[in-house]
């Protein structure tokens, strides 16, 4: 299927080039051709296949076959805007067709009616910039319910009494339960809180041409050799392809938005796979190049007419930087759970979904799942208790205890947004290519540590109640690497506030969209691709009657 | 060498085959070339490293990296590190993704034999070495760089050869065969994982006998 049955001229007009073929732009290189519009996908990275996909971590992990490589494209860090950053590994992106959704874990949380208006209800927050979205919940709602049924998604309907409205169930079951999941559950029901299984991107049942999870174990990190997980290479591609509208062009990467002396776009520069340089014209650009490379497009476009890079009227392009927070705790049992087996998460529970601030003393709120996401060989390296031996006699026989008898619960929580969190380009450091590096700039708002720590000591309780003898927890650090990419062009009705109105379009340029984690008000309690594709759908929808209505063609 | 390569090849096949299974015969039927692709494929990315010989290391070398790694993960009633080939997979990295580690090595295999003569007179080499002092010599070693790990795997480069060599003998011990360690899948099932790479529930001990979400759901609303 990688090649498709469609190939453009890069000088030939199409009517969307979109840059990135992650998960919203699957979504959109789908729903568009399939409306009948001829589409450009480019995505810098190769386009592999199941048949490309192994177990093997060292070609993953180390060699990073699938994500993005910090030799070719360096990053520099920095917490505070008057520091000089230094080189430093700080994102990881999926760099592939399909892009993170290739190797992400799966877990597919719904936002809730909260997350969408919470800067009326509990703003403001002193040092956050957290204001409400312009749609609500329910906009997106008929969105979701098209993710869930045409990307894929398994899970039982109204088992969380926190869960917000749907229109339609689950098109399929939950996967099965794990160990983790059996001991989660119980003791958050002892403990008064209402577990439920676990909504997963993941097939339980074969679907639409593609195999149910064969549990092989090897899903964070990996892509899926049989294609069970529901990314946009497996479930939305193959459709966009089969349009024979839409080409997939792999190897190329995006660096240039170009724009006529109107002041709109009139195409996309890009390299190919040896460096030479070419421009695809569109009658209208989107780009989904996930909430790191997409400021970074904008502001590598700049020119004398967008003297602050391109869309950057309101200079709150990069701003806002939303990675989620994260904390873990760890507990060994008893008898083995096999947890090593199947997908990484079977139960999750959204009692914490929305805090009382006040009666705690800080702003936030997130969900807690019981997991576990190591190969035998991660979980050597960073999966046994602290101070447990690193080599000899001990190690080995901690390794044989521990491997089958370890689970994690993980607590996801929100980032509050805050102008300086940012992503920008690097004065000194330069790519492979000799475009300015990505430079982060973040340091967790205190709000957000409190939230980690809180949450770290209920998963802590639970873990207790669940009966593991041996429980730690990894420390809440100030963070410094991002995987959620979110809120770094923000959609808003006011273009000196924000980069794009609610139909995806920039305030700026008529024919430029931006649909991806960017796009995001706010971080939501830590699931972020199963919203960023619903907005997606969404978009798609919005730029078709855009289109239809001659508002973009030119 | 020979014979545990071709079972890798064959459980590697049996995975493929095994997921087609699962799939039914109309998946195998469009996908039975590419199957059979990428079981030749996977095949002969083993055969590649099946030489017995060194290409990096010399013979030396490779006995003291052989002597340090049976330490980090001795053999007992379980194979260790000798057993699952990681001096092996230690000479392909040197090639290969980890060769600009080359250089650690070189200097730290050196600073090892040295350690020894030094503080057990007459003794030359540490694969010669009395596993008392062996044990003595790496703690002092793995005394000299704290671990400071965070998660996540081949993410912290270090240039301690105590800590590289670690990491490489538990990437040798304990990835995927297809990725050049572990032969024979001797580091799964020192830790007790299941060589297969298919399964169905139940997993454990746990979810043994659950009655179903809703079942269970009723029986915690009882209590």
């Amino acid at each position: 299927m990688t090649q498709g049955k469609v190939a453009y001229k890069p000088s030939e007009e199409v009517d969307f080039v979109i840059v990135g073929s992650g998960a919203s732009g699957g979504v959109l290189a789908k729903e568009l051709s399939t409306n009948g519009f001829r589409v450009v996908v480019l995505e810098q990275g190769p386009y592999l296949t199941e048949n490309d996909f192994t177990h093997n971590e060292i070609e993953v992990f180390v060699q990073r076959q699938l994500t993005n490589h910090p030799d070719l494209q360096p990053t520099t860090f920095r917490k505070t805007p008057d520091e000089k950053a230094r080189r430093q590994s700080c994102v990881m992106y999926g760099r592939i067709v399909g892009g993170s959704s290739v190797h992400f874990t799966a877990n597919f949380w719904r936002f809730h009616e909260i997350d969408f208006i919470e800067g009326s209800k509990v703003g403001p927050i002193p040092g956050a910039s957290l204001v409400d979205w312009p749609i609500t919940y329910k906009d997106l709602e008929p969105y979701y319910t098209k993710v869930e049924w045409e990307v894929g998604v398994s899970g039982l309907a109204g088992a969380s009494p926190f869960d917000p409205p749907r229109s339609k169930p689950y098109p399929m079951p939950p996967l099965p339960v794990k160990g983790s999941g059996v001991v989660f559950e119980r003791a958050a029901w002892k403990l008064g809180y209402h577990p439920f299984p676990a909504p997963m991107a993941i097939l339980s049942r074969p679907r639409a041409g593609r195999d149910a999870c064969v549990n092989c174990g090897f899903c964070l990190g990996f892509g899926c050799e049989v294609g069970a997980k529901s990314t946009s290479l497996s479930a939305m591609i193959p459709v966009a392809q089969a349009t024979g509208r839409c080409e997939i062009r792999p190897n190329s990467y995006a660096h240039r938005i170009a724009v006529d002396r109107n002041g709109r776009a009139t195409g996309v520069e890009y390299f190919d796979a040896r460096r030479a340089t070419h421009l695809q014209r569109a009658k209208g650009v989107v780009v989904c190049a996930n909430g790191a490379e997409t400021p970074r497009l904008l502001l590598l476009s700049a020119s004398s007419q967008f003297p602050n890079g391109l869309a950057n009227s309101s200079g709150m392009v990069g701003k806002n930087l939303m990675p989620n927070g994260n904390a873990l705790a760890f507990g060994v049992f008893d008898e083995p759970l096999n947890d090593y087996k199947g997908f990484a998460v079977s139960r999750v529970m959204h009692d914490f979904y929305e805090l009382d601030h006040e009666k705690l003393g800080f702003y936030g709120g997130g969900g807690l799942d019981a997991r576990f996401d190591f190969t035998p060989a991660s979980f050597a390296m960073s999966g046994l208790p602290p101070g447990t031996p690193r080599w000899g006699k001990e190690f080995k026989k901690a390794l044989r205890q521990n491997f089958t008898r370890t689970l994690e619960i993980f607590c996801h929580g929100t980032s509050l947004p805050v102008e300086t969190n940012s992503f920008s380009l690097d004065p000194d450091v330069k790519d492979a290519w000799g475009l300015p590096a990505l430079r982060m700039t973040f340091r967790d708002h205190p709000d957000d540590l409190k939230l980690m720590s809180w949450m770290q000591e209920r998963a802590m309780e639970i873990l207790e109640a669940a009966g593991a003898k041996t429980r730690w927890q990894a420390p809440i650090r100030e963070q410094q690497f991002a995987v959620h990419l979110l809120g770094t062009c923000r959609m808003g009705n006011d273009p000196k506030t924000s980069v794009i109105n609610s139909d995806h379009r920039t305030h700026d340029v008529p024919n430029l969209f931006l649909c991806d984690g960017s796009s995001l008000v706010t971080s939501g309690r830590g699931q972020p691709t199963m919203t960023i594709q619903a907005l997606a759908f969404r978009a798609a929808d919005r730029i078709t009657a855009l289109a239809r209505g001659g508002e973009i063609g030119s | 060498m020979a014979k545990p390569i071709d079972r890798h090849a064959a459980a590697r096949r049996e995975f493929l085959w095994r997921a087609a299974g699962a799939a039914g015969a109309a998946w195998v039927g469009t996908q039975w070339p590419a199957i059979v692709a990428a079981a030749q494929h996977a095949h002969h990315a083993v055969s590649a490293k099946a030489s017995g010989k060194f290409e990096i290391l010399t013979p030396e070398q490779a006995r003291v990296v052989e002597a340090i790694v049976s330490q980090i993960i001795p053999t007992d009633d379980m194979p260790g590190a000798k057993e699952a080939g990681v001096v092996y997979f230690i000479d392909r990295a040197l090639k290969t993704f980890a060769s600009d580690t080359l250089e650690i090595y070189q200097e730290g295999l050196k600073r090892t034999n040295e350690l020894i003569s030094a503080k057990y007179p007459g003794a030359v080499s540490f694969a010669e070495a009395t596993p008392e002092q062996q044990l003595a010599v790496l703690a002092e070693l793995a005394g000299e760089s704290p671990s400071a790990r965070q998660r996540g795997l081949g993410l912290q480069p270090s240039d301690s050869f105590f800590e590289t060599i670690q990491m490489h003998t538990v990437f040798g011990f304990l990835v995927d065969p297809s990725a050049g360690g572990n032969r024979d899948y001797a580091g799964w099932k020192a830790v007790g994982r299941d060589p297969e790479h298919t399964f169905s529930a139940p997993y454990g001990y746990y979810d043994k006998g659950y009655p179903g979400w809703e079942a269970a759901k009723a029986e915690a609303e009882r209590k």
